[in-house]
């Protein structure tokens, strides 16, 4: 029997190899945790999760609910994914509504907007984000000071923000009744579309979904109520008092020059995403509908935009995990996002490993998440089976 | 009598046969043609009068001058181009950075090159480029003088991040996306978790921990200048990415290939190399050539963590003194060279999109 010497027999070289690159891995993290030890302590900086309870000693810039110097880092770092979420929200809102536009202008049969929509998606496409970004941001600080305040109604745009009429109630009451208006929509969306109410008859739906609609505007009416702030007013108008105007809502030129910039240059990728989809829908599918004399707007809405957005949504998944990562640009125009707490609590607090984990943990949890429901809703909606060709 | 110009009809009705397919089928065919003609139009107009007819062209024209024309004020990338292209670089040595500029470009476009694809050649004209680009930056050597990594700015320092950070990260981009597919259960694992942390990361994260947090975790020795933490930052994210796409090319290749030559018993690295790489490349090319269009608009991100690259330069441009009113004309000098760069690389992928589709039918 000859026997192979032992480095040279498969099973053996691959455990060792294998142990040798967890153990080069396990190197590189002791070597990074012990470093890091030893420069916090010569800092004097104790590790572990206890700095989340004391108060920061900075200003967020802007939140959704009220913050203070005082407040603890695990608020404004809750603060900061509230703010990240909202953006998020509101960017992949708008920038679909947009580039399902300009994705409809470059399919459309019509050579006027399809130029249109061309000249949009290259002008918007190949140029960076930040670029974009710092270019409306400039725009909206140098509008005019709150003397010469561009004034439509009692909407104001200055260089310091776009302010508006408001409630005077706390913000958190305003907050709950905009997730129960939501809330409801959703619901209301849900009865329209799930096979489950498909069997309901149209009437009993109909009812059911103005039901949703009456108590959401009521639970959100009670909400709105109960943090209403005594002795004021319930609409403020802003006005010009002084050099400021006070009153009102006020929107601060970081908030919408970033919610801007991610709409125009999201829905540009989310426009070419459409015409992909729209492009993948077979022609024959097409004319069988016209053939059956569905009117244009038919074939539209039950044959070319379902099979469409069956084909795009894979794609658009990741380009709306991508959107709310974007969302950190917001740092470069200081409008204090998940991650721009974790940076100032990194330089404040020095706890870099701890903040830096939560920062990655905070990013999983969301893009998992939000990947998860879209794939959900995905297959929901995909097409079982050998059904339907969709042409790729 | 009979009519025959029936059968031939002349071209103006043609032409007027189509208008109305294309332009007015329908009544409101008609309307959005009318409103699209007429934002183009304004557009155009719009533009032309701006970017040219009351614009102020002169290099030594004043701010005031500028805003009395109402136009774009052009006199301030006049005066201030060399500060955008080249930043801080020293004033009398700038024509080494426009050199170094010049290089990177032309080996680009060289190795878009069809001819030039193999790993020998590519490997070779980039390390020339590299290096020639790094004697001219750094000096130090056949006699220019040094000039540190700081004061590197506006488009060389951009080009140069997007370069290196391709250059390094297309081999590691390889190995991550092999180490992920071996067999040794271990490693594919743990280079799965890493490259889907990675993924999962905004770049800016990433760009600040190399920048910021790294020299607080590394021992002393291993943190190098801020630039190079920056470049290896900027490639480990393009390899998290790049690896998933040649990861995708690797399965778009007949697995048969490779287990002929397995039975063959030709080694492994002769395998990969020479049979299932070369083809995972050509099915990721497209693909590839997306994800360096994106990097390049990626490393203007590094203005964050505090460099002066073509983006912060042009910031600077215009905050200073008189042109505070000027940023609108600034942009636009940017962003066109943006747009040149990511237009063509990415008009050059779609053809060769369309080549490598033509070729396989």
């Amino acid at each position: 029997m000859t026997t192979i010497p032992f480095w040279r027999r498969k099973k053996i070289r691959r455990q060792v190899l294998q142990g040798a690159f967890l153990a080069a891995i396990a190197a590189i993290l002791i070597i990074g945790a012990t470093t890091a030890q030893r420069n916090l302590s010569a800092q004097g900086i104790s590790s572990g999760f206890g700095f989340l309870w004391r108060a920061t000693g900075w200003e967020m810039g802007t939140s959704l609910l009220r913050t203070s110097p005082g407040d603890p880092y695990w608020w404004f770092i809750f603060n900061g994914i509230l703010n990240t979420l909202l953006m998020g929200f509101v960017g992949l809102f708008c920038a679909t509504l947009l580039g399902l536009v300009i994705g409809l202008a470059r399919s459309s049969k019509n050579a006027p907007a399809r130029l249109l929509g061309t000249i949009y998606i290259e002008i918007f496409r190949n140029i960076p984000l930040i670029v974009q970004l710092f270019f409306w941001y400039a725009v909206v600080t140098q509008l005019p000071n709150p003397r010469n305040a561009i004034q439509i109604g009692h909407v104001m745009l200055t260089g310091r923000g776009l302010h508006f009429p408001g409630l005077n109630v706390t913000v958190l009451s305003a907050v709950v009744a905009i997730a129960i208006m939501i809330a409801a929509l959703f619901v209301i969306l849900w009865i329209a579309v799930a096979r489950r109410f498909g069997r309901v008859e149209s009437a009993r739906r109909r009812l059911l979904g103005l039901g949703v609609l009456v108590t959401g505007i009521l639970g959100a009416a009670v909400a709105l109520s109960w943090g209403r702030i005594p002795e004021t007013p319930l609409v403020s108008l802003p006005e010009l008092r002084g050099l400021n105007i006070r009153g009102g809502f006020q929107l601060r030129p970081e908030i919408y020059a970033l919610a801007f910039a991610i709409t125009v240059y999201g829905a540009a990728y989310i426009g070419e995403i459409v015409r992909g989809g729209f492009k993948s829908v077979g022609r024959g599918q097409v004319e069988a509908a016209q053939a059956l004399g569905l009117s244009p707007w038919r074939v539209f809405s039950r044959v070319r935009m379902p099979l469409a957005v069956r084909a795009m949504l894979p794609i658009l998944i990741n380009q709306y995990v991508w959107l709310i990562k974007a969302t950190t640009l917001g740092i470069a125009v200081g409008f204090s996002d998940f991650f721009m707490v974790i940076a100032g609590s990194i330089t404040h607090s020095g706890q870099t490993l701890e903040l830096i984990g939560i920062l990655m943990a905070g990013f999983l949890i969301i893009n998992f998440s939000l990947a998860a429901v879209l794939n959900r809703v995905n297959r929901a909606i995909a097409l079982k089976g050998k059904q339907i060709g969709v042409a790729q | 009598m009979t009519d025959l110009s029936i059968h031939a009809p002349d071209p103006s009705q043609r032409l007027w046969r189509r208008l109305r397919s294309e332009y007015f089928a329908s009544p409101l065919g008609s309307i959005l043609t009318l409103v699209c003609v007429a934002i183009l139009g304004l557009l155009i107009w719009w533009v032309l009068d701006w970017a040219l007819f009351r614009a102020t062209f002169e290099a030594d024209a004043r701010a005031a001058e500028c805003r009395a024309n109402g136009g774009a004020c052009w006199a301030v990338i006049a005066n201030r181009w060399r500060l955008i292209m080249f930043g801080i670089y020293p004033y009398d040595e700038q024509w080494r950075s426009a050199l170094a500029c010049v290089i990177v470009i032309a080996t680009v476009v060289l190795s878009c090159l069809p001819r030039m694809w193999g790993i020998i050649r590519l490997a070779a004209i980039w390390l020339f480029a590299a290096l020639a680009f790094y004697i001219l930056m750094k000096g130090g050597a056949l006699g220019l003088s040094r000039v540190s990594e700081e004061q590197w700015g506006g488009l060389a320092l951009t080009l140069f991040l997007f370069v290196s950070t391709v250059v390094i990260g297309m081999p590691l981009a390889v190995m991550l996306a092999l180490m992920r597919r071996s067999e040794m259960p271990v490693i594919a694992r743990v280079t799965g978790l890493f490259i889907d942390a990675i993924r999962s990361l905004p770049l800016l994260a990433i760009l600040f921990t190399f920048a910021v947090v790294l020299p607080f975790v590394l021992p002393a020795m291993l943190t190098g200048e801020k630039l190079y933490r920056v470049i290896v930052g900027l490639a480990i994210f393009f390899a998290a990415y790049q690896a998933e796409i040649i990861r995708g090319g690797l399965q778009g290749t007949a697995s048969g290939q490779e287990e002929a030559a397995k039975a063959l018993g030709i080694p492994y690295r002769y395998r990969i190399s020479r049979i299932v790489l070369p083809q995972a490349f050509r099915l990721a090319l497209p693909a590839t050539i997306n994800q360096i269009v994106i990097t390049f608009m990626e490393t203007s991100l590094v203005v964050v963590v505090g460099f002066v690259e073509l983006l912060a330069a042009g910031n600077a441009a215009y905050n200073t003194g008189e042109w505070k009113f000027a940023y609108v004309e600034v942009y636009v000098f940017i962003s066109a060279i943006y747009f040149t760069f990511v237009f063509g690389l990415s008009r050059y992928g779609a053809y060769l999109e369309r080549r490598m589709n033509v070729g396989r039918r």
